[in-house]
């Protein structure tokens, strides 16, 4: 549109840009440059060793698979509230969309104690579920609820703008030419709301795999079970094998690396093709 | 697009000024901050100070300590003295003085830990352990065994604890202090057992960390996991900490069992040459170690539930709740932590194959 | 496009564009039920643990020399790493949003990684850096400067941890709102700081607000990477959330969860005020956005 004629009128870009770049690098890119340096030490083939390490690769797998099924979940519940808080209208809707947020806002170490007590075997839940035989505090499920939790809002945010841009013309078309409400949402819905379910999905997939203060109050902890990643930089710390911690720590970053920069890309080219949305 | 709708504007006064009264709030509770800042360095001018790194059970026992030495200190040398305390991880704290956690004095866990700060740093002698008596320990505990009230599953000895259906609580010895000595105490049983059979006892330890239910990555962490979280049916503890969560948590709710055998737990102290020498406290960090062997201090390590390394000074009663057991030592069966720590502890070494080992 | 639906949650009710009455109760339902076991739930566990001990005992929690030293370090730190990354934000915001130039996604996922670094992670780069063992270690050593275990090394790590919270809020509002509006200022002769003060603030005043709120309750109750770098020295180097760790392996639960209750205030607080801003800055965004 208008905009790309226009930008260069705007002053200001070279000390916007360079105060960003400044910053950025300071507390971003120089500590984690020391990152790399320090297990650069191993070289490319040391680092792949340690991530093939079978108790690393455990952990890798419970963080990433675990993260990975939290954001699954999150993927179709945060689709389902976002279409209820957005499409009906019911007493309370504006008091839970601002609940939404709360994973934002409450420390995760808080989140953590609040989830082990609530789900331990004498919690409020956890008594409820010890009756049936389900365990979920200390368990990989315990995990998987308090990742859950903090990634929530991902799902429910990115989709909510759209829900309300999608233009009802359409539904009716839609519902004249004879499909059902079902066949409605599945063929002419879900597929305007896709990129924004992506976008969620991988932010809360992002966020999941470097969560550590809520997981790590409900976690088992066993090696193999229910460890995840971080835990084990920790012991790899202990262990002072300081090397040997930057590379988990820099086979997280990466692949967190690679799952953002897809994100950003993907809207990046959909901004290009349909102009701001 | 417009460009100036009338609600906008209205906003933008309205955001104004609430922007000017957050930049006043920031502004006041910023000079508040300042003074803060300026009144404490002004007090520690007037002051010693000295930073205790220690590991996370022995707080109480720090808390009842530091005032009896404070106010020793001020009719010895005529000074003031705060002792700040730091508590965590034995193995967490001892790498926060190697990255330069201005430790005065360390009192931690295992003499292990102490040994890593003095190779890394140079800021201990290596011969540390020769400077106080009784190997730097002032007092020792050793390792029990913290069941449910009216011990449902029958636990007795090291022995019970492999069986199906009993689930352990321990922390990770990895990660922990405490969980080495549970480590070492257990390892020390199986040993007698099977008379130094290697292959038994590495079962006998693989089935006993099959039962591990929850692996927290501190002693503390696994008592409240414990005996707060309702988890497990036993947890391999130090017998300080099993009489302070019977103390704190309730007596009427678990029952410590003695194990037939367990270890000496020796936690040691030294001071930090290298932190003190240079900022002129070493006189005041010796003789705030010095001061845990003396009949005050003694006493109230016994109170703590701690074993003191001159029980005549302590109180009959608080000696009386220790049980005699045999207790085997870390530098006579186990040949010193040096050797023990690369034999089990390291990177691939014992504890690595038998927690592999249990579960995958 | 001309008929669009003004963004709200208008139902005509029974009409093809919405599903059965009874599709709709069982739909509310679930999502209510979820977001009452998820995400109330939890908050409430905090407040009768806190409250435990009766209301008396809770008061006290916030008497004791300690809590109250870290509530204030806690201040501290917030009130100086919640600015630079107002600043950063804003300054971010700026270049992304108004300018076209290579290497724009990158910028803005180099912005989005401290979101998803584990915070082990982020306390550790700090320590490699700056501990005595680290990079700079000698240097800082020799000149008697402390970084990590004192206040400069948690301000860092909080600065890190909550850095894209600003920059994140306001980019995509200014990348809707476009810049048509400040290029008419400055055709009209306005100063390029004075379009950005007179139009581009008040249009993102309160995606602003609520970037800074947000950033604000993240740094009060950062645990991970403050852990890391602290040294957990009671009353000089512990923030509300390592205060609430303490007290909690001090078998002191209700004193840990009334600690925690605080921050729990806080981020109720952010959300009303979030859901308060939405009501009006809600309008003046649909106003300006639309097309």
């Amino acid at each position: 549109m208008l905009r790309f004629r226009q930008q260069s009128v705007l002053p200001g870009f070279g000390i916007a840009f360079g105060f960003s770049l400044f910053y950025l690098s300071l507390i971003v890119l120089l500590p984690l440059a020391a990152l790399v340096a320090e297990a650069a030490g191993l070289g490319l083939t040391g680092i792949w060793n340690i991530a093939v390490e079978p108790r690393v690769l455990a952990a890798l797998r419970t963080s990433f698979g675990l993260a990975f099924l939290a954001a699954v979940a999150d993927l179709f519940v945060g689709f389902l509230i976002a279409w209820v808080l957005t499409r009906y209208q019911f007493p309370g809707r504006k008091l839970l969309d601002a609940v939404i947020d709360l994973p934002f806002a409450l420390p995760t170490a808080v989140a953590g104690i609040a989830l082990a007590t609530l789900y331990a075997p004498n919690g409020w839940i956890g008594a409820i579920l010890a009756h049936i035989g389900v365990k979920i505090a200390f368990t990989p499920a315990g995990i998987f609820v308090a990742l859950v939790f903090v990634a929530l809002p991902f799902t429910v945010r990115p989709v909510q703008p759209l829900i309300s841009e999608i233009d009802r013309s359409l539904e009716e078309v839609s519902a004249t030419l004879g499909a059902s409400r079902w066949q409605t949402i599945r063929y002419v819905i879900m597929p305007m709301l896709s990129p924004a379910l992506l976008t969620g999905f991988a932010l809360a997939f992002a966020r999941s795999v470097s969560e550590y203060g809520s997981v790590i109050f409900i976690a088992g902890n066993l090696p193999y079970v229910s460890e995840i990643a971080p835990v084990l930089i920790v012991i790899k710390l202990q262990e002072f094998d300081y090397r040997g911690a930057t590379a988990i720590a820099l086979i997280m970053l990466a692949l967190a690396f690679a799952a953002l920069l897809a994100i950003n890309l993907a809207q990046a080219m959909r901004r290009r093709r349909y102009g701001h949305a | 697009m417009q460009s100036f709708p009338v609600g906008a504007s209205i906003a933008r006064r309205r955001s104004r000024s609430s922007r000017r009264s957050a930049a006043l709030r920031q502004a006041r509770a910023f000079a508040a901050a300042l003074a803060l800042l300026a009144a404490s360095v002004h007090a520690a001018a007037a002051q010693t100070s000295l930073l205790n790194v220690s590991y996370d059970p022995t707080r109480e026992l720090y808390a009842d300590i530091n005032p009896l030495f404070a106010a020793d200190w001020k009719k010895t040398s005529g000074q003031d003295v705060t002792i700040q305390m730091s508590n965590g991880g034995s193995g967490a704290q001892a790498r926060a003085v190697i990255a330069g956690l201005d430790a005065s004095v360390v009192t931690l866990a295992v003499a292990v830990d102490i040994d890593a700060i003095a190779e890394q740093t140079g800021k201990i002698p290596a011969d540390w352990q020769k400077r106080l008596p009784d190997n730097s320990s002032p007092y020792t505990s050793t390792i029990v065994l913290l069941v449910r009230k009216g011990n449902p599953k029958h636990i007795h000895d090291w022995d019970d604890l492999v069986r199906p259906g009993v689930q352990v609580v321990t922390p990770n010895p990895k990660t922990s202090g405490g969980a080495r000595w549970n480590f070492l105490a257990a390892w020390a049983y199986a040993r007698q057992k099977f008379n130094g059979d290697g292959n038994k006892i590495e079962t006998f330890m693989t089935a006993m960390y099959k039962n591990v239910a929850v692996l927290d990555s501190g002693a503390r962490g696994a008592t409240t996991t414990f005996a707060r979280r309702g988890i497990g049916d036993v947890l391999i503890a130090w017998e300080n900490e099993a009489f302070l969560a019977l103390h704190e948590l309730g007596a009427d709710d678990f029952e410590i069992v003695t194990p037939s055998i367990s270890i000496l737990a020796e936690p040691t102290v030294t001071w930090v040459d290298g932190n003190v020498d240079r900022e002129g406290k070493a006189k005041a960090a010796q003789a705030y170690l010095e001061f845990l062997y003396t009949p005050s201090a003694q006493r109230v390590i016994a109170k703590n539930f701690y074993r003191p390394v001159e029980p005549q000074f302590a109180a009959a009663a608080d000696l009386a709740r220790f049980p005699k057991l045999h207790l085997v030592t870390i530098d006579k069966d186990f040949g010193g932590w040096a050797a023990a720590q690369k034999k089990y502890f390291a990177e691939g070494g014992l504890v690595d194959r038998i927690v592999a080992a249990a579960h995958r | 496009m001309g008929m669009r639906e003004a963004g709200k949650a208008a139902t005509a009710p029974e009409s093809v564009t919405t599903e059965s009455r009874l599709a709709r109760a069982v739909l509310i339902a679930l999502a209510v039920l979820f977001l009452a076991i998820f995400l109330i739930l939890p908050v409430l566990v905090v407040f009768s643990e806190a409250l435990a001990k009766g209301f008396s005992f809770y008061l006290t929690t916030f008497k004791d020399a300690d809590a109250q030293a870290a509530i204030r370090l806690t201040l501290i730190v917030a009130a100086i790493a919640v600015p630079l990354n107002t600043l950063f934000g804003i300054a971010a915001s700026w270049a992304i949003a108004k300018f076209e130039f290579p290497g724009k996604s990158l910028l803005t996922t180099l912005i989005d990684l401290p979101f998803s670094i584990s915070p082990v992670i982020s306390g550790m780069i700090y320590v490699l850096l700056f501990g005595a063992q680290g990079y700079f270690g000698p240097w800082l050593t020799a000149h008697g400067v402390q970084i990590i275990f004192a206040l400069p090394g948690i301000v860092l790590a909080t600065v890190f941890v909550t850095f894209p919270f600003v920059a994140r809020e306001l980019i995509p509002l200014m990348q809707e709102q476009g810049s048509a509006d400040e290029e008419a200022a400055l055709t009209l002769g306005a100063s390029g700081f004075q379009a950005f003060l007179t139009i581009t603030l008040p249009n993102i005043a309160w995606g602003l607000l609520y970037g800074v709120l947000l950033c604000n309750a993240r740094a009060m109750g950062e645990f991970g990477a403050v852990s890391v770098v602290s040294g957990h020295i009671s009353g000089l180097t512990n923030t509300i959330p390592l205060q609430v760790e303490l007290l909690y392996n001090d078998y002191n639960f209700a004193a840990a969860f009334a600690m925690a209750s605080l921050l729990t205030l806080l981020a109720l607080v952010t959300l009303a005020a979030k859901t308060l801003l939405e009501m009006r800055y809600g309008d003046s965004l649909a106003t300006s956005s639309r097309l």
